[in-house]
């Protein structure tokens, strides 16, 4: 067939990787072998446009026994015990089809896990929408767009919920942040972790010449085939039914594949495995072999089929669900045909490794593909894409601040500055980025498998591991706001906010996975503020000592010319060496003293105070120093280990008072506990005395204590020879949150008050009845 | 004395009650696969929770067809203790040694939480470790945990005090705000007329360790390892 | 006037729930069944009075709007 250049625009590969092509097969590709290209070539698979920054992240560290290039990144706990963790965007999916996009996102990094030999025991995802409420979008197609941003999100939640649920993993914690930029393009990030005995690891690796390539699970079906295909009439008429592109998760399928991997590979018949995510049939035999220097060949008419008349290009492209790719010894393949026959699925030989580094695939007894796997992986091309220098914001927000909070006193006619701060409070308190999610981790089971020792809603989300005595911290944390206006600095705000979260829970730092959203590659100031995006958490995970060991990129996060804000999530995990240290945000009886780590900076910018007031997104974002965080951090985390601390609550977004009111709500089995603070001393020592910044900037590198009196002068003693400020700021008791400064109330609230209003805000913009009938 | 803990396509608190049981009440158990037809060295069954085949066509309706299931019903009719736990408590309405149906949740979402129900009786294998009126603190998660039957059936369920559970506020007041479901009468658990098969929507398994916040799940594993001890004795 | 939906998937999408019925019929002992497809069927109750095409084009539209979701389902509407 001709190759037109309309061929390859629908493939996405332009004219000079067309002629590369050539050159690496020494011939005109076949339509199938154009497929396999394209889709491996696709910034998706191949990483193009990040590879060369990519490499500028520290890989490296003690814990780690497999950095980035296999399905999922893997540290050793402890005890003879990894874990295998990875997180991994379904953003495209999720905007086409919100829940079964959400629900075939998490399916997709369950397999990542479990392909490794590790049993999945934890998820988190990080999601970010368009606004939901209805104040918050303006023109003439607001209401719409409202409606359509609370329908994704119900969407999504309930594909990410009953995927985990049915498959019996606990959704334990992530994150969930709201703005413009994200209306059309959400994102959906699903990151989930798995326990594996060290000796007990499997890998991608198509090993052993004369070896069974063995397909597993689900049928192959027409799903996810790039639209591309359909333009083509000429490849195949009788095939030109409607083709869907729209993958539909199936949690049962993929619960029975999870237990009958797991057994295979005990069993010890299993040289190599890997999932069939993007690219399927595709991606898992070419990186196999590629890994092992080996080639594999497969017959295509052995392949399980859901539909009839299925071509080569469409069996090779189609991204069905649930199946994995095996190279079982030679020989012992009925052990493994047996152990997933016994668990209801299809597994078939449908193949060999070869030694000629090879991808040879076969239908119809013709070869209808023979590429070297060089050709598809180290050869993928790679580029260093045009850059601009950006701006970066340094707006000084003051005045905006002023104005906001003057706005506040006539509209709710305050007599007292008491009053317009509580009400500043209040309105922090209920919107949508800061107010409860209860709503969202209410509709997943977060303590299946009976491991959840820190439930959803404090700092960082814990698990015991049942086999030994520590237990698993991990957070998920990003900041768009802040990237957009200084990546670099955002992105080593948010290492540091996901390690401060995990040291708050009495854990030590221990690895990272991330997770890239950005809008369009070809667009110069997206690729800069990519590259400051790498530099600054390149800086920060070196600085905390925390490897990266892999993640996902995702590019062209744009509809119809308007971009996300970049948007790099960090997936922290830690280790909690005793079940003991174990730490949560919330004050827990009255008369405990409440101490502040750390120094409050006039860090208004970019904050949510200025966003609730004004709307805006703009501003310096704040400055992290290093040292200071680490600092406060060793001081918090050595202090827990003393048995010193009773609770210890990260301060960020929405900064001081919103930390202090959500260490006063209630928890499970703990009733809410009111407090009262004092700031002259903490102004003092920060020099700091503009209210609105020491109540809501959202300076880094603080913490929130609470200890028995006669801890305290212990818990000052480590910071003082830290170096790191600590200053006494209250004491917890009462039913009201009430703060002062230089004897004057700033703000005096019934915690009752203002946790119903924080816990019912997300159900009263989602739980209407239209938006229920159209779930 | 020895538990069987079914295992279904789909199961899910297989393992998590296979722990608690093993580890944390200390008795033996083993699992059954839902092939397994011969359940005779067993003396009592856990169905635990999970989504059996996915709970594709209604919550429990097609485990109810595996083959383990005509002995569990054997086993039960001659007096064994059986245990439904959630997907459990749904497979044992489906195969009809319960009564009544578990309907979508009142507000159409899967609720995973900690609720309070309260022990209504504690003459049953299942709760003989109960006080009477006890409030249990333990979590649901389920998108169909809405207890549903005929007023005839709901009449007999009441009269017979087979009612065994009902969800109720931290005090053990049975109120509309304490039923996370809608289930009628704020029915969590029900037995039958025997008194050997219960069925329940929320999870002791997961609250039988004070490290996850609730240990009072534990009394209706340790009821059912006294009764047992009793009923070996008497057989003996 | 009644209006009866049927909501089905596309052709070509995967339906495990029709998947595990299948494989239960097969199991359960049922013969000759080739495969099973599961979908949604309403009810829908119209005003007596309302002239037929404008019912359609009402229920057509109910249907398609909100129903089912054209991403992954189609519909058929019958007017009785």
């Amino acid at each position: 067939m001709d190759i037109t250049p309309e061929l390859l625009d629908q493939h996405n590969l332009t004219e000079p990787e067309y002629g590369r092509i050539k050159e690496l097969l020494g011939r005109e590709p076949s339509f199938t072998e154009l497929g396999i290209f394209s889709v491996m070539w696709s910034e998706h698979c191949s990483y193009k446009s990040s590879k060369i920054h990519l490499r500028r992240l520290p890989t490296e560290g003690e814990c780690l026994v497999q950095g980035p290039g296999e399905n999922a990144g893997i540290v050793d706990i402890g005890d003879g015990w990894c874990v295998a963790f990875k997180i991994e965007s379904h953003n495209h999916p999720s905007f086409i089809e919100p829940y079964q996009g959400a629900a075939t996102g998490v399916g997709g990094i369950l397999r990542d896990i479990f392909t490794m030999g590790a049993r999945p025991v934890a998820s988190m995802n990080s999601l970010r929408f368009g606004p939901i409420r209805d104040e918050d979008s303006t023109g003439d197609e607001s209401g719409k767009i409202i409606q359509r941003n609370r329908r994704i999100m119900a969407g999504v939640v309930k594909g990410l919920g009953d995927y985990g649920n049915a498959f019996g993993v606990p959704t334990i914690g992530g994150e969930v942040y709201f703005a413009d930029c994200y209306s059309l393009n959400p994102l959906v990030n699903a990151f989930a972790l798995g326990l594996v005995r060290r000796e007990q690891i499997f890998y991608g690796k198509a090993e052993g010449i004369g070896n069974s390539v063995i397909y597993v699970g689900a049928k192959t079906g027409r799903d996810g085939i790039h639209g591309a295909t359909m333009a083509s009439a000429e490849f195949d008429e009788a095939a030109m039914e409607k083709r869907p592109t729209v993958q539909v998760g199936d949690p049962f399928a993929e619960k029975l594949l999870l237990e009958a991997c797991l057994e295979a590979m005990r069993d010890g018949a299993i040289v190599g495995i890997q999932d069939m995510g993007a690219a399927g049939l595709t991606s898992s035999s070419c990186e196999m072999g590629a890994r092992a220097g080996t080639g594999i060949e497969i017959n295509l008419d052995l392949v399980p089929q859901r539909e009839t008349a299925m071509t080569a290009y469409e069996m090779m492209l189609s991204e069905s669900q649930e199946r994995m790719l095996i190279v079982s010894e030679r020989g012992r393949e009925r052990q493994v045909l047996e152990i997933f026959q016994r668990w209801d699925l299809d597994a078939v030989i449908i193949g060999r490794v070869t030694g000629d580094q090879r991808l040879r695939v076969v239908h119809n007894g013709t070869v209808v593909a023979d590429i070297p796997n060089v050709a598809l992986t180290d050869e993928a091309p790679r580029y260093d894409r045009p850059q601009i220098a950006i701006i970066i914001n340094t707006e000084n927000v003051e005045p905006k601040i002023t104005a906001g909070l003057k706005k506040v006193e006539t509209e709710i006619r305050a007599a007292t500055r008491t009053q317009v701060m509580t009400e500043a409070l209040r309105r922090l308190i209920v919107s949508p980025n800061l107010a409860s999610k209860e709503w969202v981790y209410r509709q997943y089971d977060h303590m299946v498998r009976t491991n959840t020792v820190v439930l959803p809603g404090s700092d960082a989300a814990v698990i015991r591991v049942k086999e030994t005595r520590r237990s698993l911290a991990m957070s998920l944390d990003a900041n768009g706001r802040y990237c957009r206006l200084n990546p670099r600095e955002g992105a080593r705000l948010a290492v540091a906010e996901s390690a401060r979260n995990v040291v708050c829970s009495g854990a030590r730092p221990l690895a990272v996975t991330n997770c890239l959203n950005f809008a369009s590659p070809e667009r110069p100031e997206v690729m800069r503020s990519f590259s400051e995006t790498i530099d600054g958490m390149a800086e920060a995970c070196l600085a905390f000592g925390t490897p990266v060991t892999g993640g996902n990129v995702s590019f062209y996060n744009e509809t119809e010319g308007r971009g996300i804000h970049p948007t790099p999530v960090i997936g922290m995990i830690g280790v909690i060496e005793e079940a003991r240290h174990t730490t949560t945000q919330w004050f827990n009886e009255p008369g405990e003293t409440i101490l502040l780590l750390g120094l409050t900076r006039g860090d208004l910018g970019a904050s949510e105070l200025l966003m609730t007031l004004t709307g805006e997104e703009t501003g310096a974002v704040p400055t992290l120093d290093l040292e200071s965080e680490k600092a406060v951090q060793n001081v918090c985390l050595t202090a827990i280990k003393a048995g010193l601390v009773s609770s210890a609550h990260d301060c960020s977004d929405g900064g001081l008072a919103v930390a202090l009111a959500e260490s006063c709500f209630s928890s499970y089995r703990r009733a809410a506990q009111g407090a009262s603070i004092d700031l002259d001393a903490h102004a003092a020592e920060s020099d700091q005395h503009d209210v609105a910044s020491l109540l809501f900037a959202e300076s880094p590198s603080r913490i929130i204590l609470s200890a028995k009196p006669e801890n305290i002068a212990e818990i000052e003693k480590l910071a003082k020879e830290a170096g790191a400020a600590c200053v006494r700021i209250g004491e917890v008791g009462g039913s009201d949150l009430t703060i002062r400064l230089g004897g004057e109330m700033l703000i005096e609230a019934s915690v009752e008050s203002l946790e119903t209003a924080w816990r019912s805000a997300l159900s009263f913009h989602l739980d209407r009845p239209a938006q229920m009938a159209a779930d | 004395m020895k538990f069987g803990v079914v295992v279904f396509p789909g199961s899910n608190c297989d393992h998590d009650t296979y722990h608690v049981v093993s580890k944390v009440i200390g008795q033996p158990v083993d699992f059954i696969w839902h092939k397994e037809e011969q359940i005779d060295r067993f003396d009592a069954i856990i169905l635990p929770g999970g989504f059996s085949y996915g709970d594709y066509l209604r919550s429990g309706a097609i485990a109810r067809f595996s083959p383990v299931m005509r002995s569990v019903r054997q086993f039960a009719e001659e007096g064994g203790l059986v245990m439904g736990i959630c997907n459990g408590f749904q497979i044992l309405c489906e195969a009809g040694l319960l009564p009544g149906a578990l309907l979508r949740n009142r507000d159409l979402r899967f609720i995973c939480e900690h609720i309070n129900i309260r022990v209504e009786r504690v003459d049953t294998p299942f709760t003989s470790a109960c006080e009477p009126r006890q409030v249990l603190s333990l979590p649901i998660a389920h998108g169909e945990g809405n207890y549903f039957c005929d007023p005839e059936t709901l009449d007999a369920l009441e009269r017979e005090g087979r009612v065994i559970f009902r969800y109720c506020d931290a005090e053990g007041s049975v109120t509309d705000e304490s039923n996370p479901n809608g289930s009628l009468n704020n029915i969590a658990g029900i037995c039958n007329s025997e008194r050997n098969v219960l069925g329940l929507m929320p999870h002791p398994e997961r609250a039988s360790e004070s490290l996850l916040g609730s240990s009072d799940g534990r009394a209706i594993f340790l009821s059912m390892a006294d009764s047992l001890r009793e009923m070996i004795k008497l057989r003996a | 006037m009644l209006a009866k939906v049927f909501v089905t998937l596309k052709n070509g999408v995967l339906d495990p729930q029709g998947k595990a019925i299948h494989h239960a019929a097969e199991s359960i002992g049922y013969q000759g069944i080739a495969d099973v497809r599961q979908g949604k069927y309403f009810e829908i109750q119209l005003d007596a009075g309302l002239d037929e095409a404008l019912a359609r084009s009402q229920v057509e539209k109910f249907a398609h709007d909100v129903l089912s979701n054209p991403v992954i389902e189609d519909y058929r509407v019958e007017i009785s």
